[in-house]
């Protein structure tokens, strides 16, 4: 036990006096959850829209009024050409066109059907379908305003309607920020779990005094606890930090219970340090294995379900899940902070993630040999 | 000359020996190239939706059976009481819950009004947002087929073109973002490890005193990675073009040099980088924060900058990886020339020459 003891205190002491330790610790979270919250969002906002109104009737600049007064939407110029238009939008000035055709309000008032085209820069298909939707939206809106100025009077049959309203639960105003909080922290604690440990355990085989550990009466297993409980206490501060970050900087909300995230937030970094131990072993030098922690964190981090549903994920990519720690963890912080599930709802993701930890952590310390 | 040249062919066996070097060298650009084709979509399919129908009649039935026929959710159950809404949520699984309240069809039919009532899981903002217009959508599809025998009301239809991506395929956009970020991968990261590396283990004190000059070192560590840079961007085209199909509409031999000056862009920022850390841990995390988050987020790899505040869209100005990818963006996709190219064009060549310079001033000679 002394020896554990003094092999920590020995670690510690390596990390504050390593002076760019400390900033990585410290600084990156604070400078990842301002950065990274603030970019992840499909909100949209100014659209910029050109304008090409061949028109020019009375209806053709009411539709026109809809959208400069839409927030999504911001006219940036009118013209006649539609080449000039398209050549704004191949040269990125502009979002999509809006093209009227003449003889629009003819067709509506005497055909009361009426051809409108709309060209998206589609390049970014995410954004364009946002930007269809939204068209969409104004035109429909508006063509139940047309629909009640010209037909009111005349309607004879009354039209079916079914009054859609939608409320979004745990997060009204859709904020992403709160959303996006706890799966930084999910990659933050798990860079100092994964990737701070094993560089940290093969630095000593790189510069030689594992070797020299190794001929000490230090037992492996002593090691291993000494090396990774440090990161350990340091992966669980940084996420209390981080935690506190997110309540100060978004009004991050703590639904559930604080005390069983760290419960499952500890399992999980049994499981991460694991992985990190199994690939230190698996390397000789620190740029093997950051290789290495690098390709799988990237791998897991997308499949994550930080940025997209892992529900809409294909088959393989759900099954393959089931070996990403990151998946369930992802989905826990959130279900715990955001939702206040309990206990008995994430009991399943509770099992698999200690089995996984507990064979992911003796495959490790199986295949570290105390050895060069 | 031929000290340089073996030199070069060292730095090539210690880069092709390493199997985890080659996983980031040529692993990486597939896998992610696939997560990003295959797994990471904005696209809805399966999710679950629960059901509570207080009603039960013709016209419930029907607009639930439109809503899991569309492909974009599947049924997850049917609720009886409003105590089990909160269960489900906390679940975790369902993201919304459809709520028919009591006589649907007797309203809708006496009054002509009927509500339907959609709650969504929002602590998925995103989500939460697409499935609620989705299935508003479908809905409003739904009640137009009801109405299409009583009159046809006025309409405007708008016709939608998708201009340079008519099927909206995602891999014009993550082809590009993958190619900016593997080439600044393996050019930034890999020669600013490898350089810290020498440092660290003294090793570069024996190429100093080597009859190599300083500048050859540095070329002679930079050479390796700009060819397989090249042979990776090559690799991702081809790749783009044949499981992606995505199109090379401009000039390739143009496309070619932007790439090449893209990479040389990357590999003097590793230089730049070197010059700074002096373990590999520094250079590791320097080239993590200061290239890699910014390249994914600040170039519209994944999130569209324009939606971003002001702040960070001032930022990305500084970021290579933007003017790259409206670089190979315009060429590829919209087949436009240099015309349209040149200042994005310039603003590399301008960032190169200045990272150039610092490294020239910073690089040291001597042993501190």
């Amino acid at each position: 036990m002394r020896t554990i003891f003094f092999i920590i205190q020995k670690e510690f002491l390596q990390i504050f006096r390593n002076r760019f330790m400390l900033p990585v610790i410290f600084i990156v979270p604070i400078v990842q959850l301002i950065i990274l919250v603030n970019a992840a969002t499909l909100e949209m906002k100014n659209i910029g829209v050109i304008v090409v109104d061949r028109d020019l009737s009375t209806i053709s600049r009411r539709l026109v009024g809809k959208f400069m007064g839409s927030s999504f939407f911001q006219i940036d110029k009118y013209t006649f050409s539609l080449e000039e238009a398209e050549e704004d939008i191949e040269a990125n000035r502009s979002d999509m066109i809006l093209h009227i055709p003449a003889g629009f309000e003819d067709a509506l008032v005497k055909e009361n059907i009426a051809d409108l085209q709309i060209l998206i820069n589609a390049i970014n298909a995410t954004v364009a379908g946002l930007t269809n939707a939204y068209t969409n939206a104004v035109i429909q809106d508006f063509n139940q305003e047309i629909l009640g100025d010209y037909t009111g009077t005349i309607r004879f049959v009354p039209l079916k309607q079914i009054d859609v309203r939608y409320s979004f639960w745990y997060n009204p105003d859709l904020n992403y920020k709160v959303f996006m909080t706890p799966g930084i922290l999910v990659i933050l604690v798990t860079m100092i779990g994964m990737i701070l440990s094993a560089l940290n355990m093969v630095r000593e085989k790189e510069l030689g005094t594992a070797e020299q550990i190794n001929v000490t009466p230090i037992k492996k297993i002593q090691f291993v606890i000494g090396k990774l409980l440090p990161f350990w206490i340091l992966a669980l501060l940084e996420l209390c930090f981080g935690l506190g970050i997110g309540k100060l900087l978004y009004d991050l909300p703590v639904t559930g219970s604080l005390l069983l995230l760290l419960f499952y937030a500890s399992v999980y970094l049994i499981a991460v340090m694991g992985i990190g131990l199994f690939m230190s072993a698996l390397s000789e030098t620190q740029m093997q294995v950051m290789f290495l922690a690098f390709f799988f964190l990237i791998t897991f981090i997308l499949m994550s379900g930080i940025f997209t549903p892992v529900e809409s994920m294909p088959d393989w990519a759900i099954r393959l899940n089931i070996l990403n720690p990151l998946a369930y963890f992802m989905r826990v912080i959130r279900m715990v902070l955001l939702k206040g599930s309990a206990m008995v709802d994430i009991i399943r993701e509770c099992v698999y993630l200690s089995i996984y930890a507990l064979i992911i952590l003796s495959l490790a310390v199986w295949r570290y040999r105390k050895a060069v | 000359m031929n000290r340089f040249w073996g030199f070069v062919i060292k730095e090539i066996n210690h880069i092709l020996r390493d199997y985890r070097t080659l996983l980031i060298l040529f692993g990486m650009p597939v896998i992610q190239l696939l997560l990003f084709g295959f797994v990471v979509t904005n696209e809805l399919k399966d999710i679950r939706v629960a059901v509570w129908d207080q009603s039960h009649d013709r016209y419930t039935r029907e607009i639930i059976s439109k809503v899991f026929s569309s492909g974009y959710f599947i049924l997850d159950s049917y609720l009886t009481s409003e105590r089990d809404i909160e269960d489900k949520f906390r679940e975790g699984n369902v993201k919304q819950i459809i709520i028919f309240g009591h006589d649907f069809a007797g309203k809708l039919e006496k009054e002509n009004k009927a509500e339907v009532q959609l709650l969504a899981d929002a602590s998925d903002a995103n989500t939460a947002n697409l499935v609620v217009n989705y299935t508003y959508g479908i809905i409003i599809d739904y009640i137009r087929t009801l109405n299409r025998d009583l009159t046809a009301p006025m309409s405007i239809v708008p016709e939608v073109r998708m201009m340079f991506n008519e099927n909206m395929a995602g891999a014009f956009m993550f082809v590009p973002g993958t190619m900016a970020l593997i080439l600044m991968l393996v050019s930034a990261l890999m020669t600013s490890i490898s350089i810290a590396r020498e440092k660290e283990l003294g090793t570069m004190e024996t190429l100093l005193v080597s009859p190599l000059k300083p500048l050859q070192i540095v070329l002679g560590k930079v050479t390796p990675y700009l060819g397989l840079s090249f042979i990776n961007a090559v690799g991702i085209l081809v790749i783009g073009y044949f499981v992606f199909g995505l199109p090379v509409r401009g000039n390739i031999v143009l496309l070619l040099i932007e790439c090449l000056l893209y990479i040389g862009v990357a590999l003097s920022l590793g230089i730049l980088i070197s010059t700074i850390a002096r373990t590999q841990q520094m250079a590791m995390f320097t080239s993590l924060l200061a290239l890699m988050l910014p390249t994914i987020l600040l170039s519209g790899f994944i999130f569209p900058v324009e939606n971003m505040p002001a702040v960070l869209e001032w930022l990305s100005v500084i970021v290579p990886a933007k003017y790259f990818i409206i670089i190979i963006k315009n060429i590829m996709l919209k087949g436009t020339g240099i015309m349209f190219i040149w200042k994005e064009t310039l603003v590399l060549v301008f960032m190169m020459a200045v990272m150039i310079l610092i490294s020239v001033k910073r690089f040291k000679i001597r042993l501190e």
